[in-house]
């Protein structure tokens, strides 16, 4: 990663900062990562300069064992393919990657997520009148459905954390039909669902846990209170009885993100 | 599409970009132009908006500011795609305008996920009518696009969702370097270049370089397009920026920050037009007008590597 002038490691800790770090403690040393853009990407590559230096990249674009050397700006960003392992094509990537479920860990992100770890990054309101055209799956809906496990990263407020998504892109543990008829939760296991689906929620906020099927709140960032949490979600959020409190991500750690990782400040 | 398909064989295929869309981009035809972040062909788009060239089907996984241009000069009829957006950055404002409830005029959508888009170039290059594929149980996107189907394995009784084969008109296929014939070659990324190229009726290859056929034979494992497959070949040295060609020049990232600004305001997107498109008359009108030294900084530092030894 680049060296800029070394930037206030004693400023305080940004929401984003607190995601990327609290992101990074889930992925292990040697795991195959399917890593996005944006806060998934900071996440992997701190955690591959801290605890996890064998952590295995995979971008979308087509790179395996990827070594960026600046941070990315999209997924197909010419330093992802210098000094890879290997470079594949898109068709190699979905089929015998994504669905030959080779890829442990997924990120997901997007406008709306429900309890139960669906995504809609598709439209706000109805598909055919859309108040607001998102981008649309991309790879999302291949990740949520072929990963062994899923890592979903949002900032939490209501609009965001809903009760019902305008639209499911990304299948998570359990997925309410639109179409009149059908069961109305469907779980992943009776629709053949490969992959694992989402096992925890990194906000702003805390971490919400897939608990039987369910988003459940069991960590909160120092200072922030249940409230504070429940206010920001779209539902009637269960929460843990052992909820834990994340302590704050040490000066070192945040001095390795603002310095080395991100030092244009991109995406912090 | 017939399975039975002609080679193209025939030594010398280079035209101008020009003469390549004149002859092969018609109104309402079926429009591929490849790139996944890298080797998108910018130089191609600006031509057709200049060519005015209208009822497009464009299709495309990541339709992205090409795609947007060609949307907001009008041209497109129908946007074929699975992620629509400014990678990295935002929104395509050209294609919002026109798919919104409050929008005045709206194109048509087809949607995919990126795996169901390379499904259809699968099965259109292989010739098979359609791709199967373990996806999109418990979504929404089935329900929302009538072409995705389910098929039932005959060995394990197991469904599977399927997508129809694509069979674009023109492939616009940009690469590194190539010969006469339009033999290419590719290193990094290299999305569904071969797929599409496979799959449409016909093909233009844009190269960076032209080198003679015996280069491209030296390293024949680079070679990602066949020349049988492709009608025209055109030489256009940065005819992918703001995109970018490995070993060449870098992705103009700054471009696409900015882009976010001009394309906001169709005002704003117009003058771009004016400057940019329809105020030069090719790609070297264009690289003309760029900020003076920032070739130079793009201009990629090399990074070479030693090769392998093809003798036995």
């Amino acid at each position: 990663m680049a060296t800029n002038a070394p930037v206030n490691s004693t400023a305080p800790i940004t929401p984003s900062e607190r995601m990327a770090v609290r992101a990074s403690l889930e992925l292990q040393d040697r795991e195959v990562v399917f890593v996005g853009i944006g806060l998934p990407n900071l996440a992997c590559n701190l955690a591959r300069v801290t605890h996890a230096p064998q952590l295995f990249m995979i971008y979308e674009s087509g790179t395996i064992g990827t070594l960026p050397a600046r941070l990315p700006v999209s997924i197909g960003d010419p330093t992802l393919v210098t000094d890879s392992l290997a470079i594949v094509s898109q068709a190699d990537i979905f089929q015998c990657y994504l669905q030959g479920g080779l890829i442990e860990v997924g990120f997901l992100g997007g406008a709306q997520v429900d309890r139960y770890g669906n995504i809609n990054t598709t439209v706000i309101g109805d598909y055919n009148q859309p108040k607001i055209r998102l981008p649309g799956s991309g790879g999302a809906c291949e990740i949520a459905t072929h990963s062994q496990r899923v890592l979903i990263m949002m900032r939490m407020s209501p609009k965001s954390f809903v009760d019902h998504c305008d639209f499911i892109t990304s299948p998570g543990s359990k997925m309410e039909s639109n179409k009149p008829g059908r069961d109305l939760h469907q779980s992943r296991s009776a629709l053949k669902l490969p992959g694992g689906g989402p096992t925890k929620a990194i906000t702003d906020l805390g971490v919400l846990e897939m608990i039987d099927g369910e988003f459940t709140l069991t960590e909160i960032y120092a200072g922030v209170t249940v409230d504070q949490v429940k206010q920001n979600c779209g539902w009637d959020l269960k929460i843990s009885s052992t909820l834990k409190v994340i302590t704050e991500p040490n000066p070192e750690v945040i001095s390795i993100l603002r310095n080395r990782i991100d030092p244009d400040r991109m995406y912090l | 599409m017939s399975a039975l398909r002609k080679p193209k064989l025939k030594p010398n295929k280079i035209v101008s970009m020009k003469e390549a869309v004149q002859d092969t981009v018609t109104p309402g035809c079926d429009l591929y132009i490849e790139g996944f972040t890298h080797l998108i062909n910018f130089a191609a788009g600006h031509e057709i908006i200049r060519q005015g060239i209208k009822d497009l089907t464009a299709s495309r996984l990541t339709p992205d500011l090409v795609y947007d241009q060609l949307i907001e000069a009008n041209l497109v009829k129908k946007l074929v795609f699975s992620w629509a957006g400014n990678p990295g950055v935002g929104s395509l404002h050209g294609l919002r305008r026109r798919s919104q409830k409050d929008s005045t005029s709206r194109i048509e959508l087809e949607e995919y996920s990126h795996f169901g888009m390379v499904s259809r170039l699968l099965a259109g290059s292989s010739g098979l009518p359609f791709w199967p594929l373990k996806n999109y149980q418990g979504t929404h996107i089935a329900d929302s696009n009538s072409k995705i189907k389910t098929v039932t394995c005959p060995y394990t009784g197991e469904m599977f969702a399927t997508v129809p084969a694509l069979h674009p008109d023109v492939a616009i296929i940009a690469c590194q370097r190539a010969d006469q014939e339009g033999n290419a070659q590719v290193w990094g990324l290299m999305g569904t270049q071969k797929e599409s190229a496979f799959a449409a009726k016909k093909v233009i290859v844009v190269a960076e370089e032209i080198v003679e056929t015996s280069v491209i034979r030296r390293d024949p494992n680079r070679t990602l397009v066949p020349g049988i497959l492709v009608d025209h070949v055109v030489h256009e040295p940065w005819g992918c920026h703001p995109s970018y060609a490995q070993g060449y020049y870098d992705r103009d990232n700054a471009f696409y920050v900015q882009w976010e600004e001009i394309s906001r305001d169709p005002k704003t997107y117009q003058d771009y037009f004016n400057e940019f498109v329809f105020g030069v008359n090719d790609r070297k009108g264009y690289l003309s007008k760029l900020q003076s030294g920032l070739m130079d900084k793009l201009k990629a530092k090399p990074r070479k590597c030693e090769g392998v030894d093809y003798g036995y």
